[in-house]
């Protein structure tokens, strides 16, 4: 019985250090964000002075870095990538799901294939062929980004496809039976059943313009116009800048760290939710 | 096999292309070159409306623009941008000469409109004939209103899959496709245009890389080796950390359980590249790391410990790294299977006398391995392709002399060398050709690994 609780004790322990070592970039990241001292290397591991400064100036001093405009490109890139990604991989998976037709096989295998390509070795195809529509000059280029980012979402459609194939086949078949086409049950029965799937979905959507640089990178070329957060935040840390910025960067980090992570937990908790159903079903 | 022919009677129809070119009458077969003739002769007039205008447009967009693109294919542009002598002016007169990049994207365009006309083709000549024999039959032909509502209905996957497709086709494949192409011309940093012409030039570039003696074997040959290495510490030690650490979480005596996960999901919730780049600037020699280290006085005030400057340790740092951020994932998913174990095993278990132990090493442990087993490639294969955690945490530093022109680090994956061979060297052709490769390693290494667990699963399946 003792062995046992000195056992317990140690796991306990152990998890603990762990846990602070899992933890303490992410502290030291808000630390940095307060801290008063400017520059990338200080002396002192912790910092010797706090301030709100960083924030202030994140927010005030625009002509170089314009981090709330940045905020603004992401946010409309997210919701309408958001949008269109969700849709195509709802439909891609209720498609795969429940319908059954000649190229269902082929497609599932395509996509398989085609998941296996490195994902940016097309990125600078994609970028002349965007050009060569003209959707890279000025704000289009956003419209470029949202076309990117929801694209090629028909592809991930493996998990809400497994989800679907949860769903009894039999509700489907009474609907029928009762009068019901196949938009009707997709529309009025499948979706509303589908409420964790939907919400990851759309989450995992919204997420990814937040915290892909590749693409931004690329498409958006050196105008600090139209820049992504992750983009811009990534070019406070260049050799030219990391001095000044350093601390600014960290406050930036802060502000897009917050609202990512709680929607990260809350697609985590929407996961296992879904998961939990698909292995009872 | 015998699945194969049982799926092929599944969608067996009548009316396909072949019966309706040799069974059809002369409408229909007039419908091969003037699309939607038979759906005239039908009254079907909305529908042939519709192919004949398919049919013009495609026609017209072919003269205007694709034939010449097609032309111009094969040679990738004849005429080098320059200064010319105007012998009746009498001046050197600056010309604008092919573009081989953008005669190379217009083919590759070309190629998928017509792939989409014959796909028009096709269906033009279907639905005639099945206008044909349903008229032959004394059938009623639907109205074009009743063929829309069936694309609500028994058709719906069409119009759910209308759109997604497109975008696929137009941002994954076509690019791909685009890129691949790129892989057979001499498009390199010498040969840009709009400055310069580009070439087919065959297979040449894929000798150059897998050479052992060129210059881009000697960087193609070691980067694979530490891709590999990489891609197997990653995975391993992932699985089995992050196995370990859902499975003590998951005991029963260790209390405060969701606190545990909460930290460590924290670390992933937040954005990959912000902890990365953090990661990068704590690791550095006056980053963060060395200041603590130099403060507690487990080094001198003036050392560093080179966590990215040293080959070894760099490749060291950046899997424990890896660990860091991949490990909180493991845990997620592992606690998730832990969970849904069915019950019924461990009260069978239970019944039959097993304790603890035995259930644990026999049901617990065996369950885990049966289930995730087969993610191990996916990780594997994501691995390969991990992009963010090397260019975000060293850059592929440290740099090297030895590598081609210096576009690659000691630390650079396939993928990170891929990206900084095309978007920082403009070396497309050779970046092509290594998507390619990874591609073949990563497709492989998959199929052998489904075709082997498959046979596990059969042998022995959990449920």
């Amino acid at each position: 019985m003792k062995k046992k609780t000195i056992t317990n004790l140690i796991i306990h322990l152990i998890l603990a250090i762990l846990v602070v070592i899992w933890v303490l970039p992410i502290i030291w990241i808000v630390l940095i964000s307060f801290r008063e001292e400017q520059g990338a290397y200080t002396t002192t591991f912790l910092p010797t002075a706090y301030t709100i400064d960083n924030y202030v100036r994140l927010f005030k001093e625009r002509d170089v870095f314009n981090f709330p405009l940045w905020f603004a490109n992401t946010f409309i890139v997210s919701c309408f990538s958001c949008v269109i990604a969700t849709f195509y991989t709802l439909a891609v998976s209720y498609s795969m799901s429940r319908m059954r037709f000649k190229m269902r096989k082929p497609f599932m295998n395509i996509a398989l294939i085609l998941g296996m390509f490195p994902g940016f070795m097309s990125m600078i195809a994609v970028y002349y062929i965007l050009k060569g529509v003209g959707l890279t000059d000025g704000y289009l280029k956003l419209v470029a980004l949202v076309l990117v980012y929801s694209g090629g979402a028909g592809l991930g459609f493996y998990v809400a496809k497994g989800f679907f194939d949860t769903i009894p086949k039999a509700i489907d078949e009474a609907a029928y039976i009762d009068g019901c086409t196949r938009w009707q049950i997709f529309t009025k029965i499948t979706i509303p059943l589908s409420r964790p799937i939907i919400v990851q979905t759309v989450l995992s959507a919204f997420m990814a313009p937040w915290v892909d640089f590749i693409f931004a990178k690329v498409i958006t070329g050196g105008e600090p116009k139209y820049y992504t957060v992750a983009i811009g935040l990534w070019n406070m840390l260049t050799k030219e800048n990391i001095t000044q910025y350093y601390t600014r960067f960290a406050a930036g980090a802060v502000i897009v760290s917050i609202p990512i992570a709680i929607l990260f937990m809350k697609m985590q908790s929407c996961y296992m939710e879904s998961n939990a159903g698909a292995v009872k079903g | 096999m015998k699945a194969n022919k049982n799926k092929i009677k599944e969608f067996q129809t009548e009316y396909t292309v072949i019966n309706g070119l040799t069974k059809g009458d002369v409408f229909t077969k007039l419908s091969a070159v003037i699309l939607g003739a038979g759906n005239f002769a039908r009254k079907e007039f909305v529908k042939g409306i519709l192919f004949l205008l398919t049919e013009v447009i495609f026609i017209a967009v072919m003269a205007v623009f694709g034939a010449h693109s097609l032309a111009m294919l094969p040679s990738l542009g004849t005429k080098e941008t320059g200064e010319v002598f105007n012998e009746a002016a009498g001046v050197y007169e600056y010309v604008q000469g092919d573009n081989s990049m953008l005669i190379l994207l217009y083919g590759v365009i070309t190629f998928f409109l017509i792939g989409a006309f014959i796909i028009v083709w096709r269906a033009a000549i279907k639905s005639a004939y099945k206008a044909q024999c349903k008229k032959e039959r004394g059938e009623v032909i639907p109205t074009f209103r009743q063929e829309i509502r069936t694309y609500f209905d028994t058709n719906l996957h069409k119009t759910l899959l209308f759109l997604p497709v497109m975008g696929i086709l137009i941002f994954t494949i076509m690019p791909l496709i685009f890129m691949i192409s790129m892989a057979f011309t001499n498009y390199d940093r010498d040969h840009q245009p709009p400055g310069k012409l580009f070439d087919w030039v065959g297979l040449v570039n894929f000798g150059k890389v897998l050479d052992f003696t060129s210059d881009l074997g000697k960087t193609f040959w070691p980067v694979l080796g530490w891709t590999i290495v990489w891609a197997i510490f990653a995975t391993f030690l992932n699985y089995i950390f992050g196995m370990v650490l859902a499975l003590v979480i998951n005991r029963k005596e260790t209390k405060f359980k969701s606190f545990w996960r909460f930290g460590f999901v924290l670390s992933i919730a937040v954005p990959s590249f912000v902890t990365l780049l953090i990661m990068n600037q704590m690791l550095q020699p006056n980053g963060a790391i060395n200041v603590l280290l130099r403060q507690i006085g487990l080094i001198g005030m003036h050392d560093s410990l080179p966590f990215l400057t040293n080959v070894t340790w760099a490749r060291v740092t950046v899997i424990v790294i890896n660990l860091w951020v991949g490990i909180p994932y493991t845990m997620l998913t592992m606690t998730g299977i832990l969970q849904n174990i069915p019950s019924d095993l461990y009260e069978a278990a239970k019944i039959d006398g097993a304790n603890a132990m035995t259930i644990f090493w026999k049901i617990t442990i065996p369950y885990m391995l049966f289930v995730t087993a087969p993610s191990l490639i996916t990780t594997f294969v994501g691995n390969i392709n991990n992009f963010n955690v090397i260019y975000l945490l060293t850059g592929g530093a440290p740099s090297t002399m030895s590598y081609y022109k210096m576009t690659a680090g000691k630390t650079d994956l396939l993928v990170t060398w891929l990206y900084k061979l095309t978007i920082e060297n403009k070396d497309y052709s050779f970046g092509a050709v290594i998507g390619i490769l990874v591609f073949v390693i990563t497709a492989t290494s998959s199929l052998i690994v489904y075709r082997r667990t498959a046979a596990y699963k059969n042998e022995e399946g959990f449920q």
